[in-house]
């Protein structure tokens, strides 16, 4: 950790990326206290009106102040993001983890699998669910958990295929140890800085994909304010209403990219090949 | 090459069944019968649009023989009828949307090779530079940017503010009345906009990893002992190392149809485009089942046969992979 922390110290975008990423989550919990109004409070005297004093980002078609939505978006981009890259994640890490370790036909099966997974257009896949189960903020995380766990597991399996004849598994599995011990004890903590890196990377990906999907009105589900389902309305207004298309987006870029950033930089500080440059 | 692409022909296949069982198990996802949330959740539908759903998918039998009298109809493009009011023919209704949608996608990657790939190398060639720099932060940028919200500015910018470019369809209304000359220019405006956003989420990736591949082809002997031989930088770059490095980016370019296909949804449905993407977003609006089926298993096929001519393209640039 404290080799990590050096190495992580003397990449400034990485810095700022974490620093965005810690700002992300105090916005989010403390949504209540920071936003002026209550997220859903109508104000029927001031519809589409342009930042003023009064409403700092100005307020939507219904009079709703966008500051305050976008203060709650910020809990469900979060959360969109914690929960489906868990979900993939998990499964990715058993996947590749049971693949590389047994490898053989139980290998082939499952990367074909992957294979198949990854040839189907994500955002069809997604959407096709969504169509039979209903869109809400829970099946949102679910599917995109269900459906972006291929990379993980193929980085596990790659992982596991060159630890797999290292002497420290070797002398594990001389000890009697069983397969699930020498996967999870032994194997997976050697095989755990990629994954890291890894979900720091997807979670600006799920960022992403929900924002996307409440834009086209099958993600989160209004009332409930998302960033993706206020762009909606700025689509719908866009003739008129320029900030509610310009604020809403700029949280989703500026909250992907630091996590863009503080992931490239963990996988630069984490890459043993690079530390001789610095 | 033969038995290469026999290989590769005996994979598509057994990836094509993956993604006909996965569509079919989508359809079973939701509990009970596909017919029963239908009637919950679309009350317009009768029962006898209800009866002919239900007998379309043999809900009467046991699961396997569900799956094989699916898997029997998919192969002859057989999707069932649409649930919409039209009733039509799955199979026609994607049919006259899906040229628009592989246009689009076609020149959008013409437009990620135009530019991504000069960016790439030029900003290899002078690595560390402002220049490079600047394209490094763009890049960033450009892939942490939402397709649709690069849409919406661009609609605010060219379509409301400037009024250069229609932001809608992509046709005017006056469109029968225009010359020939008159339709292209036309067509034209209504695309750019589309094709650009289209590009621009693997714009950036590509001209990433062509600059990462150039770095690493220039560092090799061969091209040394081209530079030793006092050909000029010129050649060394475009003829000697370029084919290799774009090896790699023949590989990603394969792997970004499956996004791109996806995205259409997105940029289709922003610019009001009558493409497949559209037409996918009406559907599950709708619940209109058997389309969203069919559309699912023809975009798998789409991703396939893309990847498949990037495999080939690979294997005609790389005289080693033919001769594993």
């Amino acid at each position: 950790m404290g080799i990590l922390w050096q190495r992580l110290r003397h990449n400034t975008l990485a810095i700022v990326g974490g620093v965005l990423v810690i700002l992300l989550f105090l916005v989010a919990i403390f949504a209540p206290l920071l936003a002026p109004y209550e997220p859903d409070y109508i104000d029927r005297h001031h519809i589409l009106e342009p930042p003023s004093r009064l409403h700092p980002l100005g307020t939507d078609d219904l009079g709703r102040d966008v500051l305050s939505r976008m203060l709650y978006g910020a809990r469900v981009s979060l959360a969109v993001g914690f929960v489906a890259v868990g979900i993939a994640t998990v499964i990715g890490v058993i996947i590749g983890a049971v693949a590389g370790y047994y490898g053989g036909l139980v290998d082939r099966i499952l990367m074909r699998f992957v294979d198949i997974m990854l040839s189907i257009p994500t955002l069809f896949l997604i959407l096709s669910v969504i169509a039979f189960v209903g869109a809400n903020i829970w099946n949102i995380m679910i599917i995109i958990g269900l459906t972006s766990w291929m990379g993980v597991a193929r980085l596990v399996r790659a992982e596991f295929l060159s630890l797999k004849e290292r002497e420290f598994v070797l002398a594990a599995r001389a000890l009697g140890a069983s397969d699930l011990r020498i996967i999870f004890r032994h194997m997976l903590p050697n095989s755990l800085a990629p994954v890291i890196v890894n979900a720091v990377l997807m979670v600006a990906s799920a960022v992403l994909l929900e924002s996307s999907l409440s834009f086209l009105g099958l993600g989160v589900q209004p009332p409930q304010p998302s960033w993706g389902n206020i762009l909606t309305a700025g689509k719908a207004n866009i003739e008129i209403a320029w900030w509610l298309s310009l604020f809403p987006g700029l949280a989703i870029l500026i909250t992907v990219l630091s996590y863009n950033l503080l992931g490239e930089g963990l996988r630069d500080a984490l890459d043993p090949r690079l530390w001789e440059r610095k | 090459m033969l038995k290469y692409l026999l290989k590769r022909t005996s994979e598509f296949l057994i990836t094509l069944f993956g993604i006909t069982t996965i569509s079919f198990f989508i359809i079973h996802l939701a509990p009970g019968k596909p017919t029963d949330i239908l009637s919950e959740l679309n009350p317009k539908i009768t029962p006898e649009a209800r009866e002919k759903l239900e007998k379309y998918y043999g809900l009467d039998k046991p699961i396997p023989v569900q799956y094989l009298m699916w898997l029997k109809r998919v192969i002859k493009l057989d999707f069932g009828e649409s649930f919409s009011t039209d009733r039509r023919p799955v199979w026609d209704k994607i049919k006259e949307r899906l040229p628009i949608t592989i246009g689009i996608n076609l020149l959008s990657m013409l437009l990620i090779f135009a530019i991504g790939i000069p960016i790439g190398i030029s900003s290899a060639t002078r690595q560390y530079s402002t220049y490079d720099k600047v394209t490094t932060v763009i890049v960033f940028i450009g892939y942490a940017m939402p397709g649709f919200w690069l849409a919406l500015l661009l609609m605010l910018l060219f379509g409301v503010q400037l009024q250069w470019l229609p932001i809608s369809g992509i046709k005017s209304m006056n469109y029968e009345t225009l010359s020939f000359f008159g339709k292209v220019v036309d067509i034209g405006k209504h695309l750019i906009l589309p094709v650009f956003v289209a590009a621009f989420g693997s714009l950036a990736g590509i001209s990433r990893y062509m600059r990462s591949s150039m770095l690493e082809v220039i560092r090799q002997d061969y091209i040394v002992t081209a530079r030793a031989k006092g050909l000029p930088e010129s050649v060394v770059i475009y003829k000697h190392a370029l084919r290799n490095a774009l090896l790699p980016v023949i590989t990603l370019l394969g792997l970004s149809v499956p996004g791109l296909i996806g995205g259409s949804v997105i940029f289709e449905q922003i610019f009001s485009i009558p493409g497949m993407g559209q037409l996918f977003w009406l559907s599950v609006m709708q619940r209109d089942y058997p389309v969203v089926m069919g559309l699912l298993t023809i975009g798998g096929v789409l991703t396939l046969i893309g990847n498949m001519l990037a495999d080939i393209c690979y294997a005609i640039a790389d005289p080693r992979i033919r001769r594993q």
